[in-house]
């Protein structure tokens, strides 16, 4: 049994529907993440789970009973807030405490179990600080740490991340990979930020709309996304019309106006004749010298337009015959060498018939 | 003197010189004052006469020697701690109201909670002599129900209860609004937090609004403590013959019996009095409020 069901979850504000049907199921000692935009949503669905907003239809499923009615201080799990939201008054020790002290724990074993947790989140020498004292991420691992202590059946995280500076999210996000295979706890994530969705989760649901798009594992949604707004919103892609033309059951054979065929493998359910998109990732796009790649069964010549160096990899901008530009990746792997083509030079690009893929409208 | 400095003394000079003269002199005059011998006709004697200087303890031996002084200290200070903790217990939910409707009322709440000073302190206190007079509503509904249960109708007016209803109604506005200062700057969010990890109304009251406001209920406190203590229209208006705090008996020596010396003797002990409380709670206080 799953730990914890949405069935059918849909909340109204006014003429908006900010959940609309939504109905997933997450597993005991799972890292599942929602992602979306904002407005998306997903913290509309977290405010739900946690009790601080009421569905206007579906339920909300723990451990097999419904939840739907209880308070939020009776539910046995607990949020951590974009803002941490620690008690400014109360030492680190004492935030971390609190959840101890309202479920009536002994004063002895809430000590020991306080000191516990300060220890796995590295934070035992600071226990008597108060919050004002700590640095952002310290403030966010005693979030986790008061979040996690009374042994939740979930936690809720909204964003944790946010406010934390790229060098210090990165190291955040290795500490909450660590964190969550330690102490076991089921996290429900809530991010906009896909490359965190994709590091950190075992299962992300991609939302739009208030609908969830797809609800996959990482690789799975970024190597095969089921649709073009997933496509799009995960990772960079290029995707250019293309209509159906011929199919034989491994292959399809593409036509894109003003650019000619295309040879893709065929993944989704299709018929001939069908229109929608063929995408493909940059990092998949091949580029070279006008002679080079012929080899591969996709190959178009174009001009180079701009590119954009950021140190590893240099993203190449190539204009196709039909005005298309097209994105491809190369790695800076040659020493002393930063960049291969000058803007203005004819060059191919190219990818094998294996790459890319055709999603429906 | 460059500019700067020049500034700094033209904008704080005049405040400062008016502190100095109008408060610093006049308290050291007190002070002066109260060790001086009173004159046969009321105000003070001649500090220098038959070629000595005319000083004396008299006026603190008087006061410790009496015991009445110290009884009349003792209820003043116990009638401005209740009018403190009433106004308290008054005043949060007024508080915690204004800071939980939507914004554009909130104005219109500050308004009416302020809206008492547009008339007169005196017409005010004397208003609670009608309210609490034998033939008033109010008189007549209480002692209805104290005849009922088989007492002695109970006289409102000029009477400890009086005396507190007045200083409590004059006060409150001094409570509520450093109150609502403080609870208007908490962060919903932390509520949310406490009730994520389990705590309900009451608890979040208790261990997150409550121990946030306090630096309000201290200022609120030192707003309405200090000018009880040395209120004398309230009780002299409400209050009984027997219901004479510091205040009046420091007015009686000025206007009254004209006894200059002990009427500065009061009016110091008072003051170090206070001094005394304020700084046992800033000591309190600090220990509670060391986050901030």
């Amino acid at each position: 049994m799953a730990l914890l069901e949405l069935r059918n979850l849909t909340r109204r504000f006014g003429n908006l529907t900010a959940v609309d049907n939504v109905s997933l199921s997450i597993e005991a000692g799972e890292f599942f993440t929602l992602l979306g935009p904002s407005g998306c949503g997903k913290t509309t669905i977290l405010r739900m789970i946690a009790g601080f907003d009421l569905p206007d239809a579906g339920e909300i499923l723990l451990d097999g009973k419904n939840i739907s009615d209880t308070p939020p201080e009776k539910r046995p799990l607990h949020t951590v807030f974009q803002s941490y939201a620690l008690f400014p008054h109360l030492s680190v020790a004492d935030n971390v405490a609190f959840p101890l002290k309202m479920s009536k724990v002994s004063a002895d074993e809430t000590r020991l179990r306080v000191q516990e947790m300060l220890d796995t989140v590295h934070l035992s020498d600071k226990a008597e600080a108060f919050p004002h004292e700590l640095s952002g991420g310290q403030k966010q691992r005693v979030a986790l740490a008061r979040g996690l202590v009374n042994k939740p059946r979930l936690l809720l995280l909204d964003e944790p991340l946010g406010a934390l500076d790229h060098k210090l999210r990165e190291e955040m996000q290795i500490e909450l990979i660590n964190l969550q295979r330690n102490v076991g706890v089921t996290f429900v994530f809530v991010t906009h930020s896909q490359p965190e969705a994709l590091a950190l989760s075992h299962r992300i649901a991609v939302m739009n709309e208030g609908r969830v798009e797809q609800m996959d594992s990482p690789p799975t949604i970024y190597s095969r996304p089921s649709n073009r707004f997933v496509a799009d919103f995960i990772g960079d892609i290029n995707m250019m019309n293309a209509q159906i033309d011929a199919f034989d059951g491994m292959q399809l054979r593409l036509s894109v106006a003003g650019l000619g065929a295309i040879v893709a493998p065929a993944r989704v359910e299709t018929k001939t004749g069908q229109a929608g998109a063929f995408a493909i990732r940059p990092e998949q796009v091949v580029i070279g010298a006008p002679d080079e790649h012929a080899e591969l069964a996709n190959r178009f010549s174009g001009t180079l337009r701009d590119f954009l160096y950021v140190g590893d990899v240099t993203t190449y901008k190539v204009e196709l015959a039909n005005g298309t530009i097209i994105q491809a990746l190369l790695p800076n792997a040659a020493p002393g060498k930063a960049r291969f083509f000058e803007v203005g030079d004819r060059v191919t690009v190219a990818w094998p018939a294996e790459s890319g893929m055709f999603l429906h409208e | 003197m460059n500019k700067e400095k020049l500034t700094r003394w033209l904008v704080s000079g005049p405040p400062f010189l008016f502190m100095v003269v109008f408060f610093v002199l006049p308290a050291l005059i007190m002070v002066v004052a109260s060790f001086r011998f009173p004159g046969e006709h009321g105000g003070l004697a001649p500090m220098f006469e038959n070629s000595s200087w005319q000083f004396t303890l008299e006026t603190y031996q008087f006061f410790f020697s009496d015991f009445i002084y110290t009884e009349i200290f003792l209820k003043s200070f116990l009638i401005a701690g209740l009018t403190t903790v009433i106004c308290i217990a008054m005043a949060y939910p007024v508080a915690l109201l204004i800071t939980r409707v939507p914004k554009r009322f909130r104005d219109v709440m500050i308004l009416l909670v302020v809206l008492p000073f547009a008339s007169n302190f005196l017409i005010r206190v004397y208003a609670w002599m009608i309210i609490l007079g034998p033939q008033s509503a109010f008189s007549v509904a209480i002692n209805s129900v104290v005849t009922a249960f088989g007492f002695e109708p109970v006289p409102l007016l000029f009477s400890p209860f009086a005396v507190i209803v007045g200083m409590v109604y004059v006060h409150l506005p001094f409570m509520v609004l450093p109150l609502y200062t403080n609870l208007e700057k908490h962060d919903p969010i932390l509520l949310d937090a406490a009730q994520d990890l389990g705590a309900n109304a009451w608890r979040r009251f208790w261990k997150v609004t409550w121990p946030l406001s306090l630096p309000g209920v201290y200022a609120g406190s030192a707003l309405v403590f200090i000018p009880v203590l040395g209120m004398f229209a309230v009780p002299d208006i409400l209050g009984g013959t027997g219901d004479i705090l510091i205040g009046n008996l420091i007015k009686e020596q000025f206007l009254g019996t004209r006894d200059w010396p002990f009427g500065s003797t009061l009016s110091i002990m008072l003051t170090l009095a206070v001094l005394a409380i304020a700084a046992l709670a800033m000591r309190f206080s600090r220990k509670s409020l060391s986050y901030a």
